[in-house]
């Protein structure tokens, strides 16, 4: 029987090809920094009506699958999942790596991107903004303690079930902070919810999954190691049942919204009369992103290992249709300053604002996936991450011994 | 001996003042568009909680043909249309109203509601926005990092991000203005501070109308105090409790 031996995974044809791949988004973003930062925000889609836009879409996207990237070591560690056990150092990679992308395009796109040095130094801790500094911080040194006591060969292994409590409970936390981004905005109809927070710890448990089946597969490719689909398909099975958690917060909140008459508005312009906001939802979160992977995973008795990565890539399709949903239709709708009237102005008061994505916004937000990609790639080139042999077979027999 | 408290109306400048006026100047001649030197400290020291400046408008007054607050804002701060409606910068602007029921049209501008609980003030992660002590809303630009969380937070719209660089000739030093951050009406607290009232207001009641009164909410004797009293009027969205400093009559 072979032990689970982690091994730094050799240069190839394939880890040179998604080098170059890696390398040529971390170029376009490289460029939509100095085009942003030379010509200013004028030259992005973002306006004074949408003044999120793509890049939010993309940096949310990202943190929100790092903290859910984290789940398969929680799952090792805090629930007692042996089978998950070998692919925990992976996981806390790629939910810092995620992480980092993410934050990385969050920052670009400030204004004053020049002064992120006074965001570190000056806090208003009323902001969930300014927690939220700490929590991403945070949660990147509390992944890498958790790495390292994986990682470790002597005494400091009696700590990982400790590290890894740590972790989950702060990677709730983090997302908590995320979802209450719009939770707390008050002023907008689309967001002010308190079900922001669950719904997006819910999408992270999703979008996190969906990423991870697709690195995993992608990495034991490029690594030439043997990936057992039995193992596949128990990520893919909970990666269903986290898309219908997803389905059914987004349920919730809808449901609760069209009970309150003053939400009518918002409600029917996400469900029924916004155009493109309603076509992504239906379209892109409900069918594509959700009933779709779970029928092809939940419906198919002989899932394969392309059936997993492609109901993975569904879910991150529909991932970004919900976030475009969420942050781009959420400021589209007008704001109701005035009840009971119709309101024009020089400043789009009444009327649902215009937003067409800038090359400079998409090229900014691939920037930040290929600086996530970079990191997971030099991380499994240089450190002991991906095990030599996930293969169903050597996985059952070290269940077998840990159970012992 | 215990020294005497002094009043905090008649501080005598001290060597801390002194240096503090010497840096600013030298700040200023050294890196001239380098350093806003926003509101440089002066407007939080003469800011008076005793205070609580406010605005009236009354709808019933105000001509819909007219936009003589808007121009003199514009004029007054160094922002106005460089030809892209969606991303230039409104300080102020005239919103037109139809009311659904009745049909009845009416017209008023908007512009920062001065709220007593601002929510731009509570999600602003470094405090770049802040509430002086006597009620305005304004922008620290030297620590405004261009996050934009404010705008979404604001229930009026009030506030504009600077998508462009600004030229020199709309600088104004009461007033800085940079490309990547967020500028909203500060209720010419430049003019305030100096015992004047806001330029909207002025060019308001200079076109006869007098549909924007300025005043001390503090202060029962004031103008705006026993209009307030005397005739009914309403916050916009009171349904939040923000309690702005600006309200509306004839609504």
């Amino acid at each position: 029987m072979e032990r689970t031996i982690y091994r730094e995974i050799g240069l190839s044809r394939g880890l040179a090809g998604a080098a170059a791949i890696v390398a040529l988004a971390l170029l376009a973003g490289l460029i939509a920094v100095v085009v942003i930062e030379e010509g200013g925000h004028i030259v992005t889609g973002m306006t004074n009506q949408i003044v999120w836009g793509t890049p939010h879409i993309f940096a949310i996207f990202l943190i929100v699958a790092a903290s859910g990237a984290l789940n398969v070591a929680s799952i090792a560690s805090v629930f007692g999942r042996s089978a998950y056990k070998p692919l925990s150092r992976l996981s806390g990679l790629l939910a810092i790596a995620l992480l980092v992308g993410g934050l990385a395009v969050l920052v670009l796109d400030l204004g004053r991107a020049d002064r992120l040095i006074v965001a570190m130094t000056t806090y208003n801790f009323s902001s969930i903004f300014a927690w939220n500094i700490f929590l991403y911080t945070g949660f990147i040194v509390v992944t890498a303690l958790y790495l390292f006591v994986q990682m470790s060969r002597g005494g400091a292994r009696r700590y990982v079930p400790a590290a890894g409590l740590l972790a989950f409970l702060w990677r709730l936390a983090l997302t908590t902070g995320t979802g209450s981004i719009f939770g707390w905005l008050v002023a907008r109809p689309a967001y002010d919810a308190a079900i922001m927070a669950p719904l997006f710890i819910a999408m992270s448990f999703s979008f996190g999954l969906a990423v991870f089946i697709i690195v995993l597969v992608t990495l034991s490719r490029l690594g030439n190691r043997p990936l057992g689909l039995g193992l596949v398909t128990r990520l893919a099975r909970l990666l269903a049942l986290f898309v219908a958690a997803v389905l059914y917060f987004t349920a919730v909140q809808h449901l609760t919204n069209l009970y309150a008459q003053e939400h009518a508005g918002i409600e029917a312009f996400i469900l029924r009369t916004g155009g493109l906001y309603t076509w992504l939802f239906w379209g892109g979160q409900v069918i594509l992103g959700g009933l779709l992977p779970m029928a092809m995973i939940f419906g198919s008795k002989n899932l394969g290992i392309g059936d997993a990565v492609l109901a993975s890539l569904f879910v991150i399709a529909g991932g970004f249709a919900q976030l475009y949903v969420i942050i781009i239709g959420g400021q589209a709708y007008p704001l109701e300053i005035f009840p009971g009237f119709v309101t024009s102005s020089s400043f789009q008061d009444g009327v649902v604002a215009a937003y067409t994505p800038s090359w400079s916004e998409i090229a900014l937000g691939l920037g930040g996936v290929g600086i996530a990609a970079a990191l997971t790639l030099l991380g499994v080139k240089v450190l002991r991450i991906l095990p030599t042999n996930l293969g169903d077979a050597n996985l059952a027999a070290q269940a077998r011994v840990q159970s012992a | 001996m215990k020294q005497p408290t002094p009043r905090p109306d008649a501080v005598p400048p001290s060597r801390r003042d002194f240096l503090r006026a010497g840096a600013a100047v030298a700040t200023i001649t050294l890196a001239p568009g380098v350093t806003l030197t926003a509101f440089g400290g002066s407007a939080e020291a003469e800011a008076d909680a005793n205070h609580r400046w406010g605005l009236l408008v009354d709808a019933g007054k105000c001509d819909p043909d007219c936009s003589a607050c808007v121009s003199a804002c514009s004029q007054e701060n160094g922002w106005h249309d460089t030809g892209h409606p969606e991303t230039d910068a409104q300080w102020i602007r005239k919103v037109d109203l139809t009311e659904i029921a009745t049909g009845r049209e009416l017209s008023l501008p908007v512009m920062c509601q001065h709220c007593e609980s601002p929510p731009c003030v509570d999600v602003c992660p470094t405090g770049a926005s802040f509430r002086r002590a006597d009620g305005i809303v304004l922008v620290d630009k030297h620590i405004c990092i261009g996050c934009r969380y404010c705008m979404m937070a604001c229930p009026f719209k009030a506030r504009s991000f600077i998508h462009e660089t600004v030229p020199d000739a709309d600088k104004r030093s009461f007033a800085p203005r940079g490309r990547g951050t967020v500028e909203s009406c500060t209720l010419c607290v430049h003019r305030v501070d100096a015992g004047r009232v806001p330029a909207c207001v002025e060019a308001c009641a200079a076109t006869g109308h007098n549909a924007i009164l300025f005043g001390d909410l503090n202060d029962p004797e004031s103008e705006i105090s026993k209009a307030l009293a005397q005739y009914p009027s309403m916050a916009l969205r009171d349904d939040l409790g923000l309690d702005p400093g600006v309200r509306y009559a004839g609504l």
